[in-house]
C-alpha cells in the first residue's frame, strides 16, 4: 500500500545542533527521517524506525519513518538537509527559490537501506 | 575564565546574554544559550588542513594554505562564470571582501537567502516593509502571529527573549499580555503553545491572507464559507482580533517563502499589515536563519545596490532573481566554477542543482566537513566567526552588533583567505592583460 502525500521540509532543533557536524551519526539521526501521523503510518503498515521510500517527480530517497501527530493526513516532513533535498523541486519558477515545500510525493514501505550523507552525495557526482 | 555578554553566532536572534566558560583557550561550558547555540559554541570536529583533489571521487591530499589559495585563484581567474555562494555564517568584514572578489572575477555573488528569505526581499521590493526592532516588539506587542515559522525548533529563545513570554514595558504580564496565533500547515511545537492554531492547507496561505484583508476592509460578504482550509467564522474572529490589537506583529518563515506563491505570499502579508495600520500599530518581520544572513543583504546592498544574486559579468552590478540566483544558474548549467564559503550548498540545494555543481571545479572555504566538501576539489579551513573571530553581524531586525572572540586558534580568518585570493587573482589577471 502506498501513501499519496504532500511533502514539506523544514528546520528542527537537532538538525540545527548538527549543522556543523554533518559527517556524524547524530546528523543522520537528526535529518534522515520522514514524519507522518499515526493514521498514515498504520495505513502504510510501518512502525517508527522502519524505512520508507519517498518518491517525487524530482527523485527518491529512503529514510526511517517517525510519527508526528501534528501532521494532518497526507502531510509528510523530512528535516531540511540532503535527504529532503533528494526529492525537492529545483525549479524556482522564476524567483530564485526552489520548491522545498508542497511537493506531491508517494511514500511506500521498503527494505532498502537509508543512504549515509557521503553515499547520498556520491550519487550526485 | 567566564566571558559574559557573549553573542551567539547561530541564528538571527543573535542572543547577546550568553556566559561562556573558557579554560586553557578551550570552551568548556556555555550558559543561557539554547541547545543549538551551545552546540555551535562548544564546537565540533573540524577540517584540520587545506586539502585538494582533481577527481571528486578520489581522496583528498593535504596541501599548504598557499597552494590551496593559489590554485583557487587560478580557477576563479580563468573561469568565465563563477558562482560565489554562501557568506551567511561569516562576518560583514569578510562579506565586503567577497563582493570585491566577485568584482575582480566578474562572477555572480549569491548568499543563503537564495534558499531562505530571498522571496522576502522580492516581497519587500513590491510593497516595502512596515517593520521595527525586536526590542519594540518585545515591549509593545499584544498580538503575536507566527506565520509559517516554528521558533520552538528554529529560533529556540525567540519566544522567551523577544516575542511571547518576556515581560515588556507595555506588556507587563509577559505571556498573559499577549494573544499568540500560529498559522501553519501542521501543528508544530510552536502551535502547541499558541492561543490559536490556524491550520492552513499547504500552499494556500495567500488566499487566507486575501480573505483576512477582505474582512478587515468590511467586505466579509465576498468571503466563501471556507478559505484555504480555514472556516469563515474563524477568519472573521481573527480579523477582529487583529483590528482590535494595539500592537500586532507578524513573524514569518519558510512556510511562506518556500510554499506556493513564494514572494507573492510576502507581498500579500505586507499588504495585510499595511491595511491593519489603519486600525492599530502593526509590524512584520522575517525570521532570519543564519546569524548574519541579514548582514550579507546589508553589505551587498550598500556596495552593489542589491541585496544578493549580483552578477558582475558586465562589469556593473546586474540583478535579476530567477536568472541570477544560484539554483537558476546551476539548473541552466551556466556555472563553470563554484566558490562556496560560510554556507553549505551541498546540504541545502536540491539534489539536481548539486548534481550540476559537481560537474565544475568547487572551492570550499569552511571550518567543517559537510556535503559541499563531498563535492569539492579544494577545501580551505578557516576560523569559526563569532567564536574564534570578532566582527560585525546583523540581527534579524537589521540591528548591527559586534560579535566576540572567545578563543584563539591558528586557522586564518575568511577575510585573510579572501585577501590572498584577491591579490593572486589580480596578479594573474594583470599578467594576462
Amino acid at each position: 500500500m502506498n501513501l499519496n502525500a504532500t511533502f514539506i521540509s523544514g528546520r528542527t532543533v537537532n538538525q540545527g545542533c548538527n549543522l556543523e557536524n554533518k559527517t556524524s551519526q547524530a546528523y543522520f539521526d537528526a535529518a534522515a527521517y520522514c514524519e507522518m501521523n499515526s493514521k498514515d503510518a498504520s495505513s502504510l503498515g510501518v512502525e517508527p524506525g522502519n524505512n520508507v521510500k519517498v518518491t517525487t517527480d524530482h527523485g527518491s530517497v529512503v529514510v526511517p519513518m517517525a510519527i508526528c501527530d501534528g501532521n494532518p493526513d497526507g502531510l509528510v516532513f523530512i528535516p531540511m538537509g540532503p535527504w529532503a533535498n533528494a526529492v525537492v523541486d529545483p525549479d524556482t519558477k522564476g524567483c530564485g527559490m526552489p520548491g522545498f515545500k508542497g511537493i506531491s510525493a508517494v511514500v511506500e514501505p521498503t527494505d532498502e537501506k537509508a543512504p549515509t550523507m557521503p553515499e547520498l552525495m556520491a550519487r550526485l557526482k | 575564565m567566564i566571558i559574559k555578554d557573549v553573542l551567539c553566532p547561530f541564528c538571527g536572534c543573535l542572543c547577546d546574554d550568553l556566559a561562556v566558560e573558557v579554560e586553557d583557550n578551550k570552551v568548556v561550558d556555555v550558559k543561557h544559550a539554547c541547545k543549538i547555540g551551545a552546540s555551535k559554541i562548544m564546537g565540533h570536529d573540524r577540517i584540520k588542513a587545506p586539502m585538494m583533489r582533481d577527481d571528486k571521487n578520489g581522496e583528498f591530499r593535504e596541501v599548504s594554505y598557499d597552494e590551496a589559495i593559489n590554485e583557487s585563484a587560478k580557477i576563479l581567474a580563468n573561469s568565465k562564470r563563477p558562482l560565489l555562494y554562501g557568506w551567511a555564517s561569516g562576518l560583514c568584514e569578510m562579506m565586503a571582501k567577497g563582493i570585491l572578489l566577485n568584482e575582480e572575477v566578474g562572477g555572480i555573488i549569491d548568499n543563503t537567502a537564495s534558499v531562505c528569505h530571498g522571496p522576502s526581499v522580492l516581497g519587500v521590493h513590491e510593497k516595502g516593509l512596515p517593520t521595527g526592532t525586536l526590542g519594540q516588539f518585545a515591549n509593545r506587542a499584544d498580538l503575536v502571529v507566527f506565520w509559517g515559522c516554528n521558533p520552538v525548533q528554529a529560533h529556540p529563545r525567540h519566544m522567551s527573549r523577544y516575542s511571547v513570554f518576556n515581560k515588556g514595558f507595555f506588556a507587563s504580564k509577559g505571556r498573559r499580555s499577549r494573544k499568540v496565533v500560529v498559522f501553519d500547515v501542521r501543528k508544530t511545537d510552536t502551535a502547541e503553545m499558541a492561543d490559536e492554531y490556524v491550520q492552513v492547507n499547504p500552499g494556500e496561505d495567500y488566499i487566507v491572507m486575501s480573505a483576512l484583508r477582505a474582512i478587515i476592509a468590511d467586505k466579509a460578504d465576498v468571503v466563501p464559507d471556507s478559505v484555504g482550509g480555514v472556516p469563515k467564522e474563524k477568519l472573521v474572529e481573527l480579523a477582529e482580533a487583529m483590528k482590535s490589537a494595539k500592537f500586532g506583529i507578524v513573524y514569518f518563515g519558510m512556510g511562506l517563502t518556500q510554499s506556493r506563491g513564494k514572494y507573492k505570499n510576502i507581498d500579500n502579508a505586507v499588504s495585510l499589515i499595511t491595511e491593519l495600520n489603519a486600525h492599530g500599530k502593526h509590524s512584520i518581520i522575517p525570521m532570519r536563519g543564519h546569524y548574519n544572513v541579514g548582514g550579507f543583504g546589508q553589505v551587498c546592498a550598500w556596495t552593489t545596490g542589491y541585496a544578493g544574486a549580483v552578477d558582475m559579468s558586465r562589469g556593473i552590478p546586474y540583478y535579476n532573481p530567477g536568472e541570477t540566483c544560484s539554483n537558476d544558474l546551476l539548473m541552466r548549467e551556466e556555472i563553470d566554477a563554484a566558490f562556496v564559503i560560510a554556507g553549505d550548498a551541498g546540504a541545502h540545494f536540491p539534489a539536481q542543482s548539486i548534481a550540476r555543481m559537481s560537474k565544475v571545479p568547487v572551492i570550499q572555504v569552511d571550518p567543517f566537513h559537510n556535503p559541499t566538501t563531498e563535492m569539492a576539489n579544494i577545501v580551505i579551513p578557516t576560523k569559526v566567526s563569532g567564536v574564534e573571530l570578532e566582527g560585525t553581524a546583523y540581527r534579524m531586525d537589521c540591528v548591527s552588533l559586534r560579535m566576540r572572540k572567545l578563543v584563539d586558534v591558528d586557522f586564518p580568518s575568511d577575510e585573510e583567505v579572501l585577501d590572498k585570493i584577491i591579490a593572486k587573482v589580480q596578479e594573474i589577471k594583470g599578467a594576462s592583460s
